[in-house]
């Protein structure tokens, strides 16, 4: 009762809560139709509870019907044979399926030709993703900056997304044959010809074709971002006397990060699968420089040696997961700051 | 009043000077932007006019000037001697405008046709049923809220992010189980599952507004009209943006084919154009310029559709 009189001036649930178990304690008898009361109470309470996540429960049985046809095609396409190929990479052979261990990850790092595709690789991601990063960044911030024709050069930019690859090579050959229009250009600045497909010069071939085919699609990303921006901001930086430099170093690219950071890591992945054009340029075994991973997949491909492609496409996979991861993890963190 | 503005100009006497300095250094912006833009924008045009412009080139021509490169152009197809000329010469625009090589295509050798066919028998069920697939999907991604959900999304995420030469060797296994290899379905049936679109959707789907479903459901609305009512009729821009993407992607598609086809009678063709440019690269650039058009029309009509899709996929964020 001495708690009742302090308790005078908080919440009515809670005088009465209190003032029901203290009475209790006093007097169960006379007060037992009033906790009878509070039980049904709670019990009606409980009930519309779990009723409510029975409907959920029943509302998420009916969505994942939804899901079944593409989860179906998903396990019987990607996931199943997936475990298969896991299989194939810790057996000797797909007669007696003898466990080997990891003999076929140690036999395929001791493999020159993926050693070299592997490096090959490397080499090229390390080239090509920050250039395929900055230039559509650049471009994208001149487009944004109210040019005239704006829409026009993003058609154009974006051209090259429809053009087969078959008729690139064409091109390709025209422009970097011995004999091509860009050795005679080289000539005529002093220069002797360049066998580009068959020397180490040929990379810079390839990164040429990557970007080539990937700036639009990485512009249009960062020009949705930078209109996104909030316009106050800027102008407000601008009436302060901010100069250009400064706004896009401290307001533009901070709003940038996560698109930077996105296009990055989604570049380097993609760097991993720019093999059609090369593949098509120059064949199942093209010069050393330019044989990358997916050219080892496909030649491997072709002699059904299942053990080493199993163990390949772990490894690849293995790789690109933890691509993913960190690009997931990016995706997550950047930018959280900005968006409250 | 005068003295108003005399007081003004003696606070800012330097005001209008500075404003004409801006002006100045906007123009000379935008003439180095211009500058840089026009560079840039000729170095992606060219392999598509190039293309388009040297398909109307005639055999000769087209050996006089690329003799050197495509060897296989010496030998012309009467026996008789054919020019090659000394130095490559690049050509935008043909001497003189010939249809031969379109006649070809069209006319005298129906094998073009014939992959063009294939290529759509391919590429319309592969959009059509992605689609369909991916919205059911999409649409109980963007409905639950469990532990489930967001595993099995990831792994759609990390799928979709997989290279071709890694998704096709367990691709390879089931269907050669299933004695599909070397048929239409070995095309078909992996490109129908593939989650780009379920990607996309999904993303678009989770920003429809719980209150939408919440007052569906007070008027007594099921799941499909929930789905089929609501959400399809709101997701039309993206589904059209999804479309033209993966029609793009597998229009142009080469390394399914190559990997889960042997019969060339098969290929689709984005896949036989590169069998062509070994031979007779006058045709190839006729080929190549058809087989654009249905991208081209797609892109000059929908580009708005294109470029939000790709927007829409610059975040991988459920």
């Amino acid at each position: 009762m001495v708690r009742n009189f302090s308790g005078q001036h908080t919440s009515k649930e809670e005088k009465t809560e209190e003032d029901i178990s203290d009475r209790s304690l006093m007097n169960r008898t006379a007060d037992r139709s009033e906790m009878k009361r509070l039980q049904r109470a709670q019990q009606a309470e409980d009930r519309k509870l779990m009723k409510r996540s029975k409907r959920e429960r029943r509302e998420i049985r009916n969505t994942i019907v939804f899901m079944t046809p593409s989860l179906l095609g998903v396990l019987v396409f990607f996931v199943l044979p997936f475990i298969a190929v896991i299989v194939y990479a810790f057996v000797s052979d797909n007669t007696n399926y003898d466990f080997v261990g990891f003999e076929n990850f140690a036999a395929l790092f001791e493999n020159s030709a993926f050693r070299l595709a592997l490096r090959n690789t490397g080499i090229f991601s390390l080239i090509s993703v920050p250039l395929v990063v900055i230039i559509p960044l650049l471009l994208g911030m001149l487009l944004e900056s109210n040019i005239p024709l704006k829409s026009t050069f993003r058609t154009i930019f974006l051209s090259p997304m429809i053009v087969p690859a078959a008729s690139v090579i064409l091109i390709w050959q025209v422009l970097f044959d011995y004999h091509g229009v860009v050795n005679e250009l080289v000539q005529q600045f002093g220069g002797t010809s360049v066998e580009w497909f068959k020397s180490d010069y040929g990379i810079i071939i390839v990164v040429l074709l990557f970007l080539w085919k990937n700036i639009g699609y990485n512009m249009i990303m960062f020009m949705s971002a930078l209109s996104a921006i909030p316009k106050d901001i800027i102008e407000v930086a601008m009436l302060d006397g901010c100069s250009s430099v400064r706004r896009f170093f401290s307001i533009k690219l901070r709003y940038l990060a996560s698109t930077i950071s996105f296009v990055t890591i989604m570049s380097l992945i993609n760097s991993f699968k720019v093999f059609r054009e090369v593949y098509l340029l120059t064949g199942d075994y093209p010069y050393e420089a330019m044989y990358t991973l997916q050219h080892f997949m496909n030649n491997t491909f072709g002699r059904f040696d299942y053990q080493k492609l199993s163990s390949a496409a772990i490894v690849l996979s293995l790789i690109m997961i933890a691509i993913i991861s960190i690009l997931l993890l990016v995706d997550s963190r950047v930018g959280r700051g900005l968006e409250e | 009043m005068t003295g108003d503005i005399t007081l003004n100009r003696d606070l800012f006497p330097e005001r209008p000077k500075r404003r004409k300095k801006v002006k100045v250094r906007r123009v000379i912006f935008l003439v180095l932007a211009f500058l840089i833009l026009l560079t840039f924008a000729a170095l992606f045009l060219f392999p598509t006019v190039f293309t388009f412009t040297n398909s109307f080139m005639s055999t000769t021509e087209i050996s006089a000037n690329y003799g050197k490169i495509f060897t296989g152009l010496g030998i012309s197809g009467d026996g008789g001697h054919v020019f090659i000329g000394e130095k490559v010469s690049l050509q935008l625009i043909p001497m003189k405008v010939s249809l031969s090589q379109y006649e070809t295509v069209l006319f005298k050798s129906p094998q073009y046709l014939v992959k063009f066919w294939n290529s759509v028998i391919y590429v319309v069920p592969i959009v059509i049923f992605q689609l369909a697939v991916a919205s059911g999907a999409a649409y109980a991604f963007a409905r639950m809220e469990t532990k489930f959900r967001a595993f099995i999304f990831f792994a759609y995420i990390v799928l979709m992010l997989m290279p071709y030469q890694v998704t096709l060797v367990p691709n390879y296994l089931v269907l050669d189980r299933l004695s599909l290899i070397d048929t239409r379905w070995a095309i078909i049936l992996p490109g129908i599952f593939s989650p780009f679109a379920v990607f996309i959707l999904t993303k678009f789907m989770r920003r429809i507004p719980k209150a939408v479903v919440e007052a569906a459901k007070l008027d007594g609305a099921g799941e499909w009209t929930i789905f089929w009512k609501i959400f399809i009729p709101l997701c039309k821009g993206t589904l059209y943006s999804v479309a033209i993407l993966v029609f793009i992607d597998y229009w142009n598609m080469v390394e399914q084919p190559l990997v889960l086809l042997r019969d060339t009678e098969l290929y689709p063709l984005s896949v036989f154009l590169s069998k062509i440019n070994e031979g007779d690269t006058g045709i190839a650039f006729a080929t190549a310029t058809i087989y654009m058009i249905p991208p081209v029309l797609l892109f000059l009509y929908s580009e708005d559709y294109l470029i939000e899709g790709i927007a829409y996929s610059a975040s991988v964020k459920g």
